[in-house]
């Protein structure tokens, strides 16, 4: 199934959660928040979520800044 | 935060016994200060100051008012347009019990008194009335500014403390500026001295000037009747109202006056005499305190305190006033609010300003320029 | 003990710190334990996925300090209000230092997007701290809406000119009712202090910090300018006195003069 992750697409052969897709990235789950299709999704949804074709996901962290 | 509940932290014994105590060091040290807080301006407010120190502060007031409003003196006139009132008020000239005949003009009358006033040169006008919403309500008063409107850009109100939809409609009809007196923010004495009616509710007028700024007043007017209590709390608790509504109506003017007690009809006698020199005094702190308040000066006062008040920070002035209803177009002895000390007609006051370098101001503001729908 | 109070909570340094710009997380965590400091500020962007870095917070106790989100790279309110709501999603406080600034050359603060975005957020329940161009109409319209502080510029960020805006910034500080933070362009710890001297409530510094040989000495320099500026304003500055040429005293008549 193809993503678009942070606005670039890309392929997975498998379906997944949201939350096999932190893993597999190396991510901790408490350090983004996760935006699903332009929303929001909260934290205890990330295993409950499946991911299909054409999803777009942003994954935010804090980074330094003034 | 209303403004009850920040006067709530200055119990009047404290203030009064600070005020009292203040030092000339520590009135030197408040005088240092390039912004007055608080504390500064209680300071200032001192029986103890020097006569150098007020010299000192009278240049600053001087300096601060030359700055931020030139050299000009806004000229209005009251217009009384009833002496009906409902309420007791020991000290006034119309309270409920003096019995002499009540007036309330006819819309022919006020028409009448407010062409006399724009024939002197008026364009600013402050309407009074006494408490008697049936008899001379916001209705009455919607009709009188209609009228008055015709001949001046601005007017004023100096009536009974009203909800913020009677504010409101004061707003709609044209009205741009309220005063409202608390005459003494000490409510033990309030109560003694306003028994019935409905300024015997101190909160309520308490609130008034707030719920004017609400409503959307440009000019929202205060002050302590001098003379009725301790006269250094009453000055201090002015000076705090008027930051408070500076600080949060800050689209609106804050106006400050500090009429002194005079003997009305029914003899009332002061509870503590204001003298020139603490006068003085005053009006220079509250300048200090409000660089931006329009300082407001009445006819209570003689010629010549007024003359020498002036460039001390004053910016408004009445002149050629009469405190009866009636009063301009008729040769009448109807009874006063209270006695007027200067005599002089609006052109001796405006020949006074101007050999005194001053600039008397007829129209600063006209609500036509207000893009009013409809 | 005389605490800056923000949105009801109290802390006892004026010195906030940003956390950008610094060349290694070690130096960020020197500069904010030097500084004293008990608001740091952070900014949201994107995870690379492909190479995920090791988060800050992973570096900041936040037992310790407040973490206070920003929006930077907003350029409008919309963009602004979606990660103020990324932020607290992120499960902290909803606190938020708003910033919009659609110019990328100076990073100035566009004052109406600000403002439509704080209605927004005060609204959903967010304690706002404004950053804005230093406008005292603006400072009172956004205190009226219900924002916690206002943070008007010193100077455009990361110029270090110190409080260039000084006679704007004296004009808010004498007309709000909320904690005044001044915020960007400033260099030095004696701006630092000039800001703290003419009464702001607090100061917020980043550049000065980050590009330095060395941050923690510079952070407890500001430290210090922070601490001297407040303690001189309580104190009560005194003003430059003027010699009146009065032609005769203005008093003098109550003496008969």
């Amino acid at each position: 199934m193809e993503l678009t992750i942070n606005g670039r697409k890309k392929t997975y052969q498998d379906k997944m959660t949201v939350q096999q897709l932190l893993q597999l990235s190396n991510i901790s789950p408490e350090r983004v928040v996760i935006e699903l299709n332009f929303s929001i999704l909260s934290p205890n949804m990330h295993d409950k979520t499946e991911l299909k074709h054409g999803d777009a996901i942003e994954l935010i962290q804090f980074v330094g800044g003034g | 935060m209303s403004f009850q509940q920040q006067l709530e932290q200055y119990p009047q014994v404290d203030i009064h016994k600070s005020i009292a105590t203040t030092t000339p060091a520590q009135i030197d040290q408040a005088l240092q200060r390039q912004r007055l807080s608080i504390s500064d301006f209680s300071c200032l407010l001192s029986p103890n100051i020097t006569d150098s120190q007020l010299e000192h502060m009278a240049e600053r007031a001087h300096r601060i008012t030359r700055q931020r409003f030139g050299r000009t003196i806004l000229l209005y006139a009251p217009l009384y347009l009833s002496n009906e009132c409902f309420n007791g008020c020991k000290y006034c000239g119309f309270n409920a019990d003096n019995i002499f005949p009540r007036k309330t003009l006819t819309l022919e009358e006020i028409e009448r008194e407010a062409k006399y006033l724009r024939g002197q040169g008026f364009r600013h006008m402050l309407l009074l009335t006494g408490e008697a919403p049936k008899i001379a309500g916001i209705d009455y008063l919607e009709n009188a500014v209609k009228i008055i409107k015709k001949y001046c850009g601005s007017v004023s109100i100096e009536v009974f403390p009203m909800d913020i939809e009677g504010y409101q409609r004061m707003v709609e009809a044209g009205v741009d500026g309220l005063t409202v007196y608390q005459e003494t923010y000490d409510p033990v004495l309030y109560r003694q001295l306003h028994p019935y009616g409905p300024k015997s509710n101190y909160d309520y007028r308490l609130a008034a000037p707030e719920r004017a700024g609400a409503a959307g007043l440009r000019r929202i007017g205060i002050g302590s009747l001098l003379g009725l209590g301790d006269s250094l709390s009453d000055v201090f608790y002015s000076g705090l109202h008027g930051l408070y509504l500076a600080r949060k109506f800050w689209r609106s003017q804050v106006t400050l006056s500090f009429p002194r007690l005079c003997p009305a009809e029914g003899g009332f006698q002061p509870n503590s005499i204001v003298d020139d020199r603490q006068l003085t005094q005053f009006i220079c702190a509250l300048r200090l305190l409000i660089p931006d308040a329009g300082l407001i000066l009445s006819t209570r006062e003689k010629e010549e305190l007024r003359n020498n008040l002036l460039p001390l920070g004053i910016t408004q002035m009445s002149a050629g006033s009469c405190t009866a209803p009636g009063g301009y177009g008729e040769d009448n002895q109807d009874v006063e609010q209270f006695a007027i000390s200067d005599e002089r007609s609006p052109n001796e006051v405006e020949n006074f300003l101007k050999s005194k370098g001053y600039e008397a101001v007829w129209k600063d503001w006209d609500g036509a320029f207000l893009n009013k729908a409809g | 003990m005389d605490q800056l109070i923000i949105a009801g909570r109290s802390f006892n340094s004026r010195l906030l710190v940003g956390t950008g710009k610094f060349a290694s997380n070690q130096d960020m965590v020197a500069a904010m334990e030097h500084s004293g400091s008990e608001i740091v500020t952070v900014a949201l962007r994107r995870v690379d996925i492909d190479n995920p870095e090791d988060s800050i917070l992973s570096h900041i106790d936040t037992n310790r300090y407040l973490l206070l989100p920003n929006t930077s790279g907003a350029r409008d309110a919309e963009e602004a209000v979606r990660l103020a709501r990324l932020a607290r999603a992120a499960g902290r406080l909803p606190w938020i230092k708003l910033e919009v600034t659609p110019d990328p050359y100076y990073l100035l603060p566009d004052p109406i997007e600000t403002f439509k975005a704080a209605k927004i957020l005060v609204k959903e329940g967010f304690v706002v701290l404004p950053y804005m161009p230093a406008d005292p109409v603006l400072a009172k319209r956004l205190e009226e809406i219900g924002t916690a502080t206002v943070m008007p510029l010193g100077a455009p960020i990361g110029t270090n000119r110190g409080v260039q805006t000084r006679d704007h910034i004296a004009i808010i500080i004498e007309q709000a009712n909320i904690p005044v933070i001044v915020d960007a362009g400033l260099g030095a710890p004696s701006h630092a202090a000039e800001a703290m001297e003419m009464g702001a409530d607090a100061v917020l510094v980043n550049t000065a910090l980050a590009d330095t040989p060395n941050p923690a000495a510079m952070a407890q320099a500001f430290r210090k300018g922070v601490e001297a500026g407040r303690e001189a304003y309580l104190a009560g500055l005194g003003t430059q006195r003027i010699k009146a040429e009065a032609s005769s005293p203005l008093t003098g008549f109550l003496r008969n003069e």
